[in-house]
């Protein structure tokens, strides 16, 4: 059998298994993305709240611990390996608290909190990035912080850090492999799988990555698609002159070549 | 006269540096004033003190009697009162220019969604807008933004609006249609403060000028008065450089 021969039987014997695999891959990849950015929009809330005025020496003082708590879990979770990670609380929770987390519990948790630690950062950022003017002119017409952040200042954030979110979502895909640690079954496992059956490392190494580019290129055109959809179309309608009925005739207008007349 | 707002003794620093010293004046319902001064005289901080965007240090704004630094009084609620203009217009870059200000009445003052949107549409035709609801921000000139800020301030209903600088980031040609809805606005009988370079604003439109200089009021009276019979040195001084 030549090489291509080689990969077609491992398509052939393997597939259903480099599938099953994959999915696994893409459920992980795409739920601790999602509870990444939960936990992300969360922390980074907290971490740009600047006491108001109004608030007491106690409530300044809450405000501060968790902070520095939540600073303190961005710095560790980034600065240390996910594998590692994986591997102490995997194990670290069997051994000291007798609890046993399921594959899928302990790969989501792990994951999860990876991504939340890096998009913690990278919400800070979106928040910082748009203009004081736009919460002063929330402030004006008097919205409370809290309105302010979640009709004005966080839409525009979302927008800014979604090519950053398409980033975690991919290098999620490909860092799910560091979970083989603690056995869970994902596409990297099943190629370690191929591999020390059949001992073909190269072929069973290009099908897997084959597999693998898929999925994050699918992901990435798909990001691109969804950023398009929420910047809107580059024209708009131009109401009639009477603006109460201006579903009656419509004029385009057309924002490269300006004005209607 | 019944004063809408009393500042008295109003006092402003940042670190070490004074901006605001000791200001004391009142606003009356269907003022306009017109504030005037060089840049750094404290035209702007003064605003955005009354608005509380800057915390004052020292001294009293008094709202219908009520001073509105206590920690008990409700600023959100007093903001909804008190509109503000921005020279950088400020308008919410997610929402198109109906939602721009539609928003702060249904989420602040909780109204209706159709009562909101009628309000709207009726100011957004009173600034020549009223074409434009489905429009971005992005989409519109500089003038047309800020008559849409405009529309969403008083979409709020607010007793006074204050005006920073609201022409001052616009091109020449589009000062004009701004400073025309800032004219009949001021006719229709809306109590106005505004901060201004333009002076034919300050002569023609408002029916009081305070002139500022180095963080204090250095001469309050009507337009005559501070233009054709300035009594202060640095009045004269000011208006001598408009007079070319």
């Amino acid at each position: 059998m030549n090489f291509f021969q080689r990969m077609v039987y491992i398509v052939q014997h393997y597939g259903v298994s480099l599938l099953e695999g994959a999915a696994t891959t893409m459920v992980i990849a795409i739920v601790c993305t999602f509870l990444g950015c939960v936990i992300g929009f969360a922390v980074g809330l907290i971490q740009t709240t600047e006491p108001g005025k109004n608030s007491g020496i106690i409530r300044r003082g809450i405000l501060k611990i968790v902070k520095f708590v939540l600073t303190a879990y961005v710095e560790v979770f980034r600065g240390t390996p996910m594998m590692l990670q994986a591997a102490f609380i995997y194990y670290g929770t069997s051994q000291i608290f007798s609890i046993n987390l399921g594959m899928w519990s302990a790969a989501i948790i792990i994951v999860s909190i990876n991504t939340g630690a890096y998009m913690a950062e990278t919400v800070r950022g979106g928040i910082l990035s748009i203009d004081p003017g736009q919460s002063e002119g929330a402030r004006a017409i008097g919205m409370s912080h809290f309105q302010t952040m979640l009709l004005v200042i966080l839409p525009q954030s979302l927008r800014n850090i979604m090519p950053q979110i398409g980033n975690n979502l991919i290098i999620n895909i490909k860092d799910t492999c560091v979970l083989s640690i603690i056995g869970t079954v994902e596409l990297f496992f099943t190629f370690r799988s191929i591999s020390g059956a059949l001992y073909t490392y190269f072929e069973a190494a290009t099908v897997t990555m084959i597999i693998y580019f898929i999925l994050t290129f699918t992901c990435s055109r798909i990001l691109r698609w969804i950023e398009n959809k929420m910047d809107g179309p580059s024209s708009f309608d131009l109401a009639t002159a009477d603006t109460l009925a201006f579903t009656s005739g419509m004029m385009k207008y057309n924002e490269k070549t300006g004005g209607t007349h | 006269m019944d004063s809408i707002l009393k500042i008295e003794h109003l006092v402003k620093t940042f670190g070490t540096n004074e901006v605001l010293k000791d200001i004391d004046f009142s606003v009356s319902k269907g003022e306009v004033i017109s504030i005037i001064g060089s840049s750094g005289s404290g035209k702007s901080t003064l605003l955005r003190c009354i608005n509380m965007l800057e915390e004052a240090t020292g001294g009293k704004i008094l709202y219908h009697g009520k001073n509105v630094l206590d920690k008990q009084i409700d600023e959100d609620q007093y903001r909804t009162k008190v509109g503000m203009v921005f020279q950088s217009f400020n308008l919410f870059n997610n929402y198109n220019v109906l939602d721009n200000c539609t928003i702060g009445q249904t989420h602040v003052l909780k109204r209706g969604k159709e009562e909101a949107k009628a309000k709207a549409v009726d100011y957004l035709n009173k600034v020549g807008m009223g074409q434009y609801i489905n429009a971005k921000p992005r989409q519109l000139s500089g003038g047309q933004k800020q008559r849409v800020a405009i529309a969403r301030a008083l979409a709020m209903d607010p007793e006074v609006l204050l005006f920073d600088e609201p022409t001052s980031a616009l091109d020449p040609e589009m000062v004009g249609e701004v400073l025309d809805v800032m004219k009949d606005l001021a006719k229709s009988g809306m109590t106005m403060l505004v901060v201004t370079h333009e002076m034919a604003f300050a002569r023609d439109i408002s029916s009081r000028v305070i002139f500022m200089s180095d963080g204090k009021i250095e001469e309050d009276g009507t337009p005559q008065q501070i233009f054709q019979s300035p009594k202060s040195e640095r009045t004269k001084d000011f208006l001598s450089r408009f007079s070319g």
